[in-house]
């Protein structure tokens, strides 16, 4: 078990060590496309987009279907939590925040406290 | 750690729709002074970075009322400082604050805040309204392909997790 997951992330960092295979990712997160659009749009040989996607493929980051003569490629299952990561994230950020705002209110409370008791004597 | 779990887990945050965000927390004091802490630049400064970002405030103006500006500016060890500004659109103490986010361009959010008390505890509401699906879908790839080192860390929690496998 322990090994397979070894080989997910090695495949995982391989597939994103590589800067077009990113941006293909970060392209397929707006919208799905054809190997020929995203060779198009990589300035690439329909071959060379191939294997990139292959790599992708493989590491589980996206999924392929051939409809008709065109393979339509879209984020995979891997490449879809990348939004979900994201958004823990960005969670995170706010909950780190929050903590740091609690500790304002609460002295901010007490001073209050401390003020009004002030007024009343 | 269980202490700051239960802290966090007191954050929620959402995508709500294809242009929304919404992160919500509720605050143990009545809603006059978590306003206050959104609203007084001195205040927001001491908690809108916290140490555990790494970033400190170089500049925090905020002339907080409808159509006033705001502009924050973060530096982060030897790296060029991040600035970020907008507008005020509403400022209604205790209840409701509206600004732009415009750092970005015409693909940044708009950022609503409310504030709901209740029995002396406040909750707050943050909703992030971004222009179109593209530009909250930009944001959050530029987000997570931008450093490769936080893109290996997201990858490592996310086969960390027996859910995603």
């Amino acid at each position: 078990m322990v090994q397979y997951f070894a080989a997910r992330l090695d495949s995982s960092f391989a597939a994103l060590s590589d800067a077009t295979r990113r941006g293909v990712l970060e392209q397929l997160g707006r919208a799905d496309a054809s190997i020929t659009d995203l060779a198009e749009k990589f300035h690439m040989t329909l071959t060379g987009m191939k294997k990139h996607v292959a790599v992708l493929e493989q590491a589980g980051l996206v999924a392929t279907e051939k409809v008709g003569r065109v393979r339509i490629c879209s984020l995979g299952a891997r490449g879809l939590d990348a939004e979900t990561a994201w958004i823990e994230a960005y969670r995170q950020r706010w909950a780190a925040r929050f903590d740091a705002l609690d500790q304002v209110v609460a002295e901010l409370k007490h001073k209050e406290k401390l003020d009004g008791r002030k007024k009343r004597e | 750690m269980d202490a700051r779990k239960e802290s966090d887990s007191r954050t929620k945050a959402e995508r709500t729709s294809e242009r929304e965000l919404v992160v919500t927390r509720t605050f143990d004091a009545p809603a006059r002074i978590v306003f206050a802490a959104w609203t007084q630049p001195e205040l927001l400064q001491r908690w809108w970075a916290p140490k555990s970002f790494g970033i400190v405030f170089l500049a925090c103006e905020a002339d907080v009322r409808t159509g006033g500006r705001y502009r924050f500016v973060f530096g982060h060890g030897d790296s060029p400082p991040m600035e970020f500004f907008g507008r005020y659109l509403e400022v209604t103490p205790p209840l409701r604050l509206v600004w732009t986010n415009e750092e970005a361009g015409d693909g940044g959010q708009i950022t609503t805040v409310t504030f709901e008390e209740q029995g002396g505890k406040t909750r707050v509401v943050m909703h992030d309204l971004y222009p179109s699906k593209e530009a909250l879908d930009e944001a959050i790839a530029s987000g997570s392909t931008s450093g490769m080192a936080e893109t290996f860390t997201q990858l490592e929690d996310l086969l960390a997790t027996p859910a995603n496998v």
